[in-house]
């Protein structure tokens, strides 16, 4: 940001007031002022209700832990439980599945790669709740799945919606874009000339994998792994359209509080504890893989 | 010297095409055990194909590559026992000093207190610290990263190890320097080299024969000795440096005539049938002023100037048929003439060389 010696040298700007006349401040203004009031607005806000009295909604009262203490003491781990179990599934099936793909967007499809790209790309343009419908209709009892089977094969799979497998499949089907072009680009910042290295002194099809390719392409399946288990972790809709009742997201309990209940300051005290799971978890993952390291800028 | 036993690595009639373009043709070459060989060529003369398709990374088109008797054709690269010391090193820059230069032997299985061991005494071989073990790779300068990359070779026991050009990006006196380390290295170990460079002056100082490619053929092989005295062809002669290169046509037995009107020249040996070729002469043989009295072959001119090249210092003179010539003496020896003066230059006929093409 600050590497431009010579204008803070010329102009020699002291004090505020000199200081909103550069441009990287002035630039930076507008869409400072729309993240403060659209983003960290109504964060601090969640963070002010969740030390509300319960059932309440205002913000001019006693702070409390109440809700934290009842959070706490009620079954919502659950949610929690399976929250973090759905997301991690998704994103470990999420990595064998754009693995393969990413690579050969990266190495082997040539222009090909820029269809591939796009019919990937295309259903993003779609609601998100249209495409999970569309696949209540393939997975529904007479469903478009089941009838062809029973047609063609007289074979009935008919309990497949609202199901937990059902759930990580919309998980997996929603969130993939962003797990594959990660994973694109992480792949093709392994240089070619390192596998051949790595072939040349002896190394395997799955011993370059190993020892080269995959620490190498790190840094691209950490982004395409947190992006996807943070969106999947406060996903609603898939256990919504797809799970039915089955299980209960943390997503659909914070809705329920906001919405059904009235009750803002445990909704509050739920997103709360979700963004400091997700924060957690993150930050965990960047002390332990230390990317410059992988990459070997140090 | 040489035995009924076949050469180490035998190319025979070894070809790669791509397409319609043929970018190695048809190569016969016996390598030895034991021997420092280059290949040296221009940008696009085949050489790095050629050196792709000896480690496996290339399929030949046609031809067969031989290491003591057997086909490696169809040997994937993991499966040779070759290795190359690549033109940007491609060492892993996740990986330590220390882990680059064990991994041959990790792969290869080797217990980790055995390779630890090797790579110190590795380290310790091509004079790098044995404390660097633990440094990354990317915190090494240029010439540390030239011996890691070595070593890393070295530990995987390769019966050849190639080079593809690995020290064409670094400079002038580093080069020097890595040149005379590596022909140390390969007195040290007795392992097979095998180099290529588009550099024959590198060429020259570290190989025991070189192999001159152009078009993807091979123009000649010869020892540096065999290569600087005797080129078969102008490229060959202009390729190892500045000469004097003049189109002649056949004028008699011992004689040949400059096209342009230079005049005619005494040559000791005729190529038989020989009509139409290039006069070669060495700007060093060359003798100016006062020293050219009485040689067999002589041109007037004018000194237009003169260029310092640290020992030596070149001349250019023009003669009157428009045609520029060098002459280089030692920096101790200076020619002392005006600038623009009148100049006789001459050389003796056995000091020329007679090409056909």
């Amino acid at each position: 940001m600050s590497g431009r010696p010579a204008a803070s040298e010329r102009a020699a700007p002291t004090g505020v007031r000199r200081w909103w006349r550069r441009p990287g401040p002035l630039c930076a203004f507008p869409v400072s002022l729309f993240l403060l009031a659209g983003f960290a607005g109504p964060l601090v806000i969640v963070l002010a209700y969740s030390f509300m009295p319960p059932r309440t909604f205002s913000l001019r009262q006693a702070p409390t832990l109440e809700n934290f203490a009842s959070v706490i003491s009620d079954s919502y781990y659950l949610s929690f439980f399976w929250s973090l179990f759905l997301a991690t599934t998704a994103v470990l099936i999420l990595f064998l599945v754009c693995y393969p793909i990413a690579y050969g967007m990266a190495k082997l499809f040539g222009r090909w790669a820029n269809l591939v790209t796009a019919l990937v790309a295309l259903p993003l343009l779609i609601s998100e709740n249209i495409r999970l419908f569309g696949w209540v209709l393939v997975l529904l009892k007479n469903g478009i799945l089941d009838g062809t089977l029973q047609q063609l094969f007289g074979v009935s799979v008919s309990g497949l919606l609202y199901t937990v497998p059902a759930i990580v499949l919309g998980l997996v089907y929603v969130y993939l874009p962003f797990m594959l072009f990660p994973l694109v680009i992480g792949i093709s910042m392994v240089p070619e000339s390192l596998k051949e290295a790595a072939a040349d002194l002896g190394a395997s099809r799955f011993e370059i994998f190993r020892e080269v390719e995959l620490p190498l392409s790190m840094p691209g399946i950490m982004i395409g792994g947190i992006l996807s288990f943070i969106l999947a972790l406060g996903s609603l809709a898939e256990s919504k359209i797809l799970g039915g009742q089955t299980v209960i997201m943390i997503a659909d309990d914070i809705e329920s509080a906001f919405t059904f209940a009235q009750n803002w300051p445990k909704g509050s005290v739920l997103s709360v504890l979700l963004i400091a799971l997700s924060g957690l978890i993150v930050v965990m993952l960047f002390r332990n893989i230390d990317l410059d390291r992988i990459i070997g800028r140090r | 010297m040489e035995d009924a036993r076949e050469a180490l690595l035998v190319l025979d009639g070894l070809t790669k095409a791509f397409g319609d373009f043929v970018a190695v043709r048809d190569v016969r070459l016996d390598i030895r055990e034991s021997e420092f060989f280059t290949l040296v060529g221009p940008s696009g003369s085949g050489k790095t194909t050629m050196i792709r398709m000896l480690v496996g990374m290339e399929q030949p088109t046609s031809g067969e590559i031989r290491l003591n008797g057997r086909v490696l054709n169809q040997v994937p690269a993991n499966r040779r026992p070759t290795c190359m010391v690549f033109q940007d090193l491609a060492l892993f820059p996740h990986k330590s000093v220390g882990e680059n230069i064990e991994f041959p032997l990790k792969i290869a299985g080797v217990a980790p207190r055995v390779r630890r061991e090797r790579a110190s005494a590795l380290l310790r071989q091509l004079r790098l610290p044995v404390d660097y073990y633990d440094k990354g790779v990317n915190q090494c300068s240029g010439g540390e990263r030239q011996r890691i990359a070595l070593a890393r070779a070295l530990a995987f026991d390769p019966q050849i190890l190639f080079f593809d050009e690995p020290l064409a990006a670094l400079d002038f006196r580093l080069r020097k320097t890595l040149e005379k380390e590596l022909k140390d290295i390969h007195r040290e170990t007795g392992k097979t080299f095998v180099y290529i460079t588009h550099s024959l002056e590198e060429a020259m100082v570290m190989s025991d024969r070189i192999g001159i490619m152009k078009n993807g053929g091979l123009v000649q092989i010869g020892t540096p000795h065999e290569i600087y005295n005797r080129p078969v062809n102008k490229f060959v002669a202009q390729f190892m440096g500045e000469v004097n290169t003049l189109e002649v046509e056949a004028a008699g037995a011992h004689a040949v005539r400059e096209v342009q009107g230079e005049g005619t020249f005494e040559v000791r040996d005729m190529p038989e049938h020989f009509t139409r070729g290039f006069l070669i002469i060495r700007p060093e043989v060359m003798k100016l002023g006062p020293a050219a009295a009485g040689a067999a072959n002589t041109v007037s001119g004018r000194l237009f100037n003169d260029y310092a090249l640290g020992s030596r210092v070149q001349y250019q003179v023009r003669s009157a048929g428009g045609a520029q010539w060098l002459v280089e003496r030692l920096q101790d020896d200076p020619f002392e003439g005006a600038s623009d003066g009148e100049v006789t230059l001459g050389w003796r006929p056995e000091d020329s060389i007679l090409v056909s093409e």
